[in-house]
């Protein structure tokens, strides 16, 4: 073990915010720890220095929007051991899969003075969609925790602990107060995917959905619950149309509500 | 009236004026005190160091999937039924650490556990949830496997029961048979009594250690119209039950309905949040999970409560074994209210309520074993 060399990280960007690479770089008392165990070799938010053209592990953000980045993915994934995605982007398409509802066309036509310049899809896309992907960690932005977790796993050879059950687990092994039920706060925490530490709640805020659908969602039944509580179908499509509007469940759960 | 201690079964009642005295008396016998208090609009569990930490002048008011805290008017302490905390959070506590090993070379070393046993007392538990805590207790203290952390957490405690004077709307205990009055399991019980003059706790003793604490309380000896008001007050309770449930031959009725279309009826409205579980006050289920920091040099195996409405619960080697809504749900009413009975000798439910409260889609488990009854009495009716 002594001699062997440091596992390298990469960290790789597509259409984002860069918020979930600045969750590395946010880890500050663990940073160290991951910089004593992994050479960070290509992270540009972090250092021009790029070394080698193979990496251990790649940390993917982003989705993807234009034909280039649809070729360059599969680029990343042959020069990478694991590939993770990190955060909402890319995992389900981010807040940018919101054209996938609409016509780009008519947005870059409207937008860019010269829109013939731009080369953009259709659709903004998952990575899972090109390419195939060993982990995923949701969120927007992840959670850093989560984050070093999965890393931690990965260098230990063991399973990460990261459930994909229900943000209402997650609230009550905190003991908050349902601000569903004792509030009448609509809450997206019933088909949204553990990982936040259930921030919103604790603040009596309902959640709005940002780690994404969790396994098995039954987003009707909860539209239903979202109903009695006075939520029209128009505000319906706006809940389930945030930073996971592309992920299966909750694109279809908005176009039910889409007249 | 002080005495160097009362006798179990003595009746004595404790004026409000002098309940804090009950709470000093606990914490200077170095008992965390846990008790009923306000937090975010619901009547939480929390430490409690004097009688304006409770819910003085609150009520709740709960329907499925409904809870509400309301003003009453009167100072009553307990005029609440059960809130969404129940007391399995200090017994069998949410997430616990099993233990920590650190690696030195090619060995590992078990670091030692330095804590000290807790010595908790608990004011306010109704006569559903101590049913709960003794149901507990037969899982994690009887049998072959005993659960260490949870003897732990046992041991030093002190009880002090409240008897229900009004029910809410997802309260059944006295269709299961463990309330609205405490009648074993604690070391006080008190009824709180509100009339046009007086504002006062009758109290019994039901432990030698409960007569001790109460001895260094101001009280008086119960007459005979006071103990009549508390029994009129517990049956004034016992009247007001939102929820009934039919439990005869329940055991064989679920078991002989494991394909009842109501199984799918429900499937379509459970949200798999798992709310029910995490609330319910004897749903024991946890999952292990090992940790090891980034250099692998310290490592740590976590227990937390899981929920049998999760896909990993019944996860083996090719997949999870329920994984459809219909088998998780199903399984959990089934254990709860039949299977349980063959596992442990009584029923799982204590007719709290709670799951009905929590669920966010409103299930109300009492209807769904009623509709099964129903569809069952008109098929042999045919």
């Amino acid at each position: 073990m002594g001699n062997r060399r440091k596992p390298r990280l990469a960290v790789w960007k597509f259409a984002s915010c860069d918020g979930c690479q600045l969750s590395l770089l946010d880890c500050e008392d663990e940073l160290l720890a991951v910089a004593g165990e992994v050479e960070i070799a290509n992270f540009p938010e972090a250092s021009r220095a790029i070394i080698g053209r193979s990496y251990d592990i790649s940390l993917v953000e982003g989705s993807i929007t234009t034909p280039h980045d649809a070729e360059r993915i599969h680029k990343v994934r042959r020069a990478s051991g694991i590939l993770i995605t990190i955060g909402a982007c890319a995992t389900s398409g981010g807040i940018q899969a919101l054209r996938n509802f609409k016509d780009v066309k008519e947005f870059t036509s409207i937008v860019y003075a010269s829109p013939q310049y731009i080369e953009t899809l259709n659709k903004s896309t998952p990575i899972t969609d090109h390419i195939s992907v060993d982990f995923q960690l949701n969120g927007c932005p992840i959670n850093k925790y989560q984050l070093v977790e999965v890393l931690s796993a990965y260098l230990n050879g063991r399973k990460p602990n990261i459930p994909s059950y229900s943000t209402c687990i997650e609230c009550k092994l905190k003991g908050n107060v349902c601000v569903m039920v004792a509030h009448g706060t609509p809450c997206l925490g019933p088909v949204t995917h553990a990982g936040c530490g259930s921030i919103c709640p604790a603040y009596n805020r309902g959640c709005y959905g940002c780690f994404g659908p969790k396994e098995t969602p039954n987003t009707a039944a909860l539209s239903w619950q979202w109903k009695k509580l006075g939520i029209n179908d128009e505000n319906l499509v706006r809940a389930f149309r945030g930073f996971n509007a592309n992920a299966d469940a909750f694109r279809k759960e908005s176009e039910a509500h889409e007249k | 009236m002080t005495k160097s201690s009362f006798q179990i079964g003595e009746l004595l009642i404790v004026e409000l004026e002098h309940f804090q005295q009950l709470l000093d008396a606990l914490w200077n016998r170095d008992f965390a005190v846990y008790g009923p208090t306000v937090k975010d609009m619901a009547i939480v569990h929390d430490e409690v160091k004097a009688v304006y930490d409770f819910p003085i002048g609150w009520t709740d008011e709960q329907e499925a999937a409904h809870y509400q805290l309301k003003k009453t008017g009167n100072g009553a302490l307990f005029n609440y039924v059960v809130g969404p905390h129940t007391w399995k959070k200090y017994l069998f506590p949410p997430k616990v650490s099993l233990w920590e090993a650190k690696k030195e070379g090619a060995l590992f070393e078990i670091l030692p556990d330095k804590s000290s046993p807790p010595k908790m007392a608990f004011i306010g538990i109704r006569a559903c949830d101590l049913s709960a805590i003794m149901i507990q207790d037969n899982i994690f203290t009887k049998g072959d496997y005993k659960d260490s952390i949870y003897l732990r957490n046992r041991k030093n405690n002190f009880i002090l029961a409240v008897n229900c004077t009004k029910s809410g709307g997802g309260c059944f205990c006295i269709s299961m048979g463990t309330g609205p009055k405490a009648t074993k399991g604690f070391d006080l019980a008190l009824t709180e009594i509100i009339d046009d003059k007086r504002h006062y706790f009758l109290f019994e003793v039901g432990s030698e250690l409960g007569g001790e604490i109460l001895s260094q309380v101001t009280t008086q000896a119960a007459g005979e119209t006071e103990k009549q008001t508390v029994e009129k007050a517990i049956n004034q309770a016992k009247n007001q039950m939102g929820r009934a449930l039919d439990t005869r031959g329940i055991k064989e009725l679920l078991y002989d309905n494991s394909e009842h279309p109501r199984w799918d009826d429900v499937a379509s409205r459970c949200l798999t949040c798992g709310n029910c579980t995490m609330v319910c006050p004897t749903c024991f289920c946890s999952n292990i999970e090992d940790y090891t920091d980034l250099t692998g040099k310290l490592a740590n195996r976590q227990r937390r409560w899981d929920s049998c409405f999760t896909l990993e619960h019944s996860y083996i080697h090719g997949g999870s074994v329920r994984s459809s809504v219909k088998a998780r749900y199903r399984q959990w009413l089934t254990h709860k209210f039949a299977s349980w009975i063959d596992q442990f000798g009584t029923s799982g439910c204590v007719g709290c309520g709670r799951c009905i409260t929590w669920c966010p889609s409103g299930i109300d488990v009492t209807e769904e074993i009623k509709e099964i009854r129903r569809s069952v009495k008109v098929s042999t009716a045919v």
